[in-house]
């Protein structure tokens, strides 16, 4: 089977019942990471999740220690997920205290719990690797995730737990879109802020611990960032960006997981985050809203209406064009011949502007501060935003003003 | 324990703990000051990607090749970033976390799919240094120190951090009106004719620099701990820029030479016989500083000027 094949295979979870679970796992994670992940990232959170997932370190490490010290399986996954979510949790405490308590900015306090909690971690990590040789093996694979000789029960834990997850973000979303967008106002309304809050980051850390097994700690931030930063390129609603963010989420996850099945030397966690990456790229580039292609597009649209316009006013004035642009466009559009002399539609339309100048000149004379000058750009014709009989008007004082001359 | 196994096994790791403390927490406190602590924390998951991508085209894993290329690897990031923010206006923290995992991912991946195994390099390694193993073999004892022979076999990351200190200190003499202006009024400072922008790049390009040659010797987590825990303690101690960086370089002198002590002779006194990860250790001390420094920290509160502007 080539790997084309088996990845399809692995897509239609016909590649054995555990990578169908592991797939489906991860892409519940990544629902319920990618809708978690946007209210952060409108609430401008988005790296307090970095510490979260960092502080997961020592828990995992003491929860084994002490499911060991009474006699248990170190390893027992839904123990150390318990254990990783309240050492995670005193984290986000941690960051919330450092930056009401003292002048130290959130970003410090983010830098300072990520490094200590981990470094920490590490610590007993080295005391487990000491204290009963190969029964941590296994505990490492939290840095990166490790999908593969993952058991069928840990695999449902983690699609159960991502379904339930989602469910929370689907629960909480009117609370937590308020707070996003106006916290004060969200007060106002009853809202208990602080509480609103601390359940966002809480669902960023339900996902955090679940996803350790899959993604591991130091990618999983990656889960709860990229696809809120895809999906706000293509719209400007909260409803349908959450919506989008988390098929994204879901989509990365659950196609990461089959392709890292599919050819097995693939780490699946940096597989996610690349397919996430993916995403990202296409909407940077090709969404019609804030997209890098849309915008040049409509730069390079601009310029040539500017162009057009500036070379028709000299024309009409009778001025020399120096500009090379400005002849070229003109040129194509059939407004001047190639020695550059106006051809009858360039007469024409170079009278057009020099009249429309006129009339925006008249209506600053007349009406200084009305709200219409402010869509004054040198560009826009004036039929656009008057009324035929208020440039009737206009044109009527110009007259007298020619009269007068 | 004060004897010529101390000098052959553990001065060295010592100083160049000590070493490369310094060198991320003079940076660090600018960074602290600017709001950009987090930085430090891209910068330092970008170095894995760095040397995979240096291993990659050398062939070999020589430090100066490695270096380079993560020097390259922070500098892209950190363009990357701003292209992020700028081409699709996303605000800076998620920039920021969009780019350093995804170039992390890209490292670990072409890490796996590599022909590394040959080699030392993995994930572990990067993230947690090697400072244990920095032992000087030739060093027969204290008067070792005087012997140009027993020198010339001393770990070469110790020259290496202390070459980097040295050109930290250069810099930040050379610009520390200039750094010390735009760091706390940028407008003012480019009004009187300092490139903001360009000193703001230099920053990061001698953090990146300070993040590349300690994490050889350390790691990526006391790298990260380093630039943010020292300075933000000393930021707690004192209103005074000055004075500011003067305590952090004494909480990261402290927190590497008590780290390392504890991981290495702390077990023993537990009565067992191994050592814990002195990398690990030096951040834990260092947030234990930082802890200290949140209670009982002479100016840890808000001035009722700038609590009235946040």
């Amino acid at each position: 089977m080539t790997f084309i094949e088996y990845f399809i295979t692995a897509l239609t979870l016909q590649a054995g019942y555990n990578s169908a679970l592991v797939a489906i796992g991860a892409g519940l994670l990544g629902l319920a990471a990618g809708g978690a992940g946007a209210f952060i990232f409108l609430r401008k959170r988005a790296l307090v999740s970095d510490a979260i997932s960092h502080a997961t370190l020592p828990g995992v490490g003491l929860a084994f220690i002490v499911m060991v010290a009474f006699g248990g399986d170190g390893r027992w996954l839904p123990g150390l997920i318990i254990g990783s979510a309240i050492s995670s949790a005193i984290g986000l405490l941690c960051v919330e205290w450092i930056t009401r308590q003292t002048r130290l900015s959130e970003d410090a306090a983010i830098g300072a719990v990520l490094s200590v909690f981990f470094g920490l971690g590490i610590v007993l990590l080295t005391i487990i690797q000491t204290m009963s040789s190969g029964r941590q093996a296994g505990l490492e694979g939290f840095l990166l995730g490790a999908t593969a000789g993952m058991l069928i029960s840990e695999a449902a834990t983690i699609a159960v737990a991502g379904a339930i997850a989602a469910l929370c973000v689907f629960a909480l979303r009117r609370p937590m879109t308020l707070v996003a967008f106006d916290a004060e106002y969200a007060a106002t309304t009853g809202i208990n802020v602080r509480l609103t809050d601390l359940a966002m980051m809480g669902l960023a850390l339900i996902v955090t611990v679940i996803g350790l097994k899959i993604v591991g700690l130091v990618l999983i931030v990656a889960l709860l960032i990229i696809p809120p930063v895809c999906a706000r390129f293509w719209t400007n609603q909260v409803g349908p960006m959450i919506g989008i963010s988390a098929v994204i989420g879901g989509v990365s996850g659950y196609i990461g997981a089959a392709l890292s099945s599919a050819a097995s030397s693939l780490p699946t966690g940096p597989i996610i985050v690349l397919v996430a990456f993916g995403f990202f790229v296409l909407s940077l580039l090709f969404s019609p809203l804030r997209g890098a292609l849309a915008s040049a597009l409509r730069h390079w649209r601009f310029q040539r209406r500017v162009h057009r316009r500036q070379g028709l006013l000299a024309l009409a004035r009778n001025e020399p064009i120096y500009d090379g642009l400005t002849l070229r466009i003109l040129r194509q559009s059939g407004l001047i011949r190639r020695d550059n002399v106006a051809t009858l539609r360039g007469r024409a339309a170079a009278e057009k502007s020099l009249r429309d100048e006129a009339r925006w000149g008249a209506v600053r004379r007349l009406f200084p501060d009305d709200s219409v000058l402010d869509r004054y750009d040198g560009l826009t014709p004036i039929e656009d935003v008057m009324t035929r009989d208020q440039i009737a008007d206009i044109d009527r004082s110009l007259c007298e003003r020619e009269g007068m001359a | 324990m004060m004897g010529a196994e101390f000098v052959q096994l553990s001065l060295p790791p010592i100083v160049i703990g000590i070493l490369a403390a310094i060198a991320c927490a003079l940076p660090g406190n600018f960074l602290l000051l600017r709001r950009q602590a987090l930085i430090g924390d891209a910068i330092s998951h970008v170095v894995l990607p760095g040397i995979v991508a240096a291993f990659l085209v050398t062939g070999t894993i020589a430090a100066w090749p490695m270096m380079i290329g993560a020097a390259v690897a922070a500098i892209v990031a950190v363009v990357l970033i701003e292209i992020v923010k700028r081409l699709g206006r996303v605000e800076p923290g998620a920039a920021m976390g969009l780019v350093f995992t995804t170039l992390f991912a890209a490292g670990v991946l072409f890490l796996e799919r590599s022909d590394t195994s040959s080699v030392h390099i993995d994930v572990e390694h990067a993230l947690l240094g090697n400072l244990e193993s920095l032992i000087w073999f030739d060093a027969e004892g204290w008067h070792s120190l005087l012997d140009p022979v027993a020198l010339a076999t001393l770990p070469p990351q110790l020259s290496r951090l202390a070459i980097t200190l040295a050109a930290m200190i250069v810099f930040l003499t050379l610009f520390w009106k200039e750094l010390k202006i735009s760091t706390f009024d940028a407008a003012f400072a480019g009004a009187i004719g300092i490139h903001t922008r360009l000193l703001g790049f230099a920053l990061v390009v001698a953090t990146a620099i300070a993040a590349v040659a300690a994490f050889d010797a350390v790691g990526s987590i006391i790298v990260i701990a380093m630039f943010v825990c020292p300075p933000a303690a000393a930021r707690l101690m004192t209103n005074r820029l000055d004075h500011q960086v003067g305590w952090s370089v004494i909480f990261a002198t402290i927190s590497a030479i008590l780290g390392y002590v504890l991981a290495g002779y702390g077990p023993g006194w537990f009565g067992s016989p191994y050592a814990v990860s002195a990398a690990g250790m030096i951040a834990t001390i260092a947030g234990i500083i930082l802890g200290l420094a949140c209670l009982f920290g002479p100016q840890r509160k808000r001035t009722s000027q700038s609590a009235a502007g946040a």
